[in-house]
């Protein structure tokens, strides 16, 4: 069960990137299990869900976009700020799964899919799923808040502090 | 990669310097005795942090003289102060969005819900009061003009005679177009002008003009049609 949470700024370019696992007790232990693929592959899929996003935030006013776009077995979340600025966060159930050279996904097993009863990837779009992903955002949007609020942080430049980078590892431990 | 077939008899050979690696970051985060970075400060505003009106003042003197010493000419004087302006807007939006009551916080996605939060939330953010009136401008669709009667930050400003098409609340200009652009409503420029001439009880007032771009329009229209 692992996410790749990524910031994307108005010209769509990354200001901030980072991977890890789930911290439930007994489903994982913090770490990521994407495959060696995964690195680009990620990034290829959040980039191709933003055109999703930008359609659906003139719909809305809220700032939590919910789920916005799936691929074979990864979920995006997204979360748009006042400015424009937007969090996505990819999450994946069960990455060894994820065939990327063929399209159409394989069936899951029966043995994995007792195993992921109880994670959050398993069921994307139920209530606790979209609350757990409302309160980790939440909590990045007012870190991000704080780093903008920074003189020297000039808008669309990437995000360098090890501190935020703390806060939202922190927040990832607390909710997802 | 395979090299394009040639059809000169010459070779070209294409020298690609590749970009020098870039340096590992390393981390040189300096933080004051007590070990509180910025993250640990509170984003609402307390009582108790309230700048004065005299270190605002003194401060926007500064800025302006030294503005005035590198322009040329009125009009360069007023662009610079609303660059000045621009990236303060670009974040106040974020903050006031976040200070908002939770179950109202909401993203103007709409002109009009636009113009609302910069004449009230805006202005009373920066000033403590909201604007004073919100117009559209009759003769073209995407004008749209604020007025204040008696900008805050015009307080302790006096122009002289040979520039008298200043007005120093470019500055504040320059926020409410960072505030738009942020929002995604993009402005061809907003522009600070003196309205008081013949007015005795307002001399100092000032109308923002707010020019919108051709798509702005174009996206509000069709939503319009949308329902």
């Amino acid at each position: 069960m692992s996410y790749y949470f990524t910031i994307i700024g108005t010209k769509d370019n990354p200001l901030f990137e980072s991977t890890f696992g789930t911290s439930k007790p007994g489903a994982g232990d913090g770490t990521a299990r994407f495959r060696d693929e995964a690195a680009q592959m990620n990034q290829f899929i959040v980039h191709a869900a933003l055109d999703l996003v930008e359609e659906v935030q003139w719909t809305t006013k809220d700032l939590y976009l919910k789920k916005v776009d799936t691929f074979q077995n990864n979920h995006i979340h997204a979360y748009i700020t006042g400015g424009n600025v937007k969090f996505m966060l990819l999450m994946n159930a069960d990455p060894s799964l994820t065939a990327y050279s063929n399209y159409a996904s394989p069936p899951p097993s029966r043995a994995s899919m007792a195993k992921q009863g109880g994670l959050l990837a398993a069921n994307p779009t139920s209530p606790q799923t979209e609350e757990a992903v409302r309160g980790f955002m939440g909590e990045v949007y007012e870190a991000w808040l704080k780093c903008i609020m920074n003189p020297f942080y000039d808008v669309n430049s990437e995000v360098t502090s090890p501190v935020f980078r703390g806060r939202v590892s922190a927040a990832a431990k607390r909710y997802l | 990669m395979a090299s394009p077939p040639t059809t000169t008899t010459t070779t070209q050979t294409l020298t690609i310097t590749p970009l020098p690696p870039r340096k590992p970051f390393v981390p040189a985060l300096r933080t004051p005795s007590n070990r509180k970075t910025i993250y640990d400060r509170n984003l609402n505003r307390t009582k108790t942090a309230e700048t004065s009106l005299a270190s605002f003042a003194y401060l926007f003197n500064t800025l302006i003289s030294y503005h005035h010493a590198l322009s040329p000419s009125v009009a360069e004087l007023e662009s610079r102060l609303n660059r000045a302006g621009y990236p303060i807007g670009l974040k106040l939006l974020d903050l006031l969005l976040y200070r908002q009551p939770p179950r109202s916080a909401a993203r103007p996605t709409r002109l009009l819900d636009l113009l609302q939060f910069v004449h009230t939330t805006l202005w009373r953010a920066l000033f403590n009061r909201s604007a004073d009136a919100l117009e559209q401008s009759t003769s073209k669709k995407e004008e749209y003009m604020i007025v204040d009667n008696e900008p805050v930050v015009n307080t302790y400003i006096s122009i002289p005679k040979e520039m008298s098409q200043l007005n120093c609340a470019a500055f504040v200009a320059g926020v409410v177009e960072g505030v738009c652009d942020a929002a995604g409503f993009e402005t061809e420029g907003v522009s600070a002008h003196w309205a008081g001439e013949g007015d005795e009880m307002w001399p100092g007032k000032t109308i923002f003009l707010l020019r919108f771009k051709e798509s702005v329009l174009a996206r509000e229209e069709a939503f319009k049609n949308a329902g």
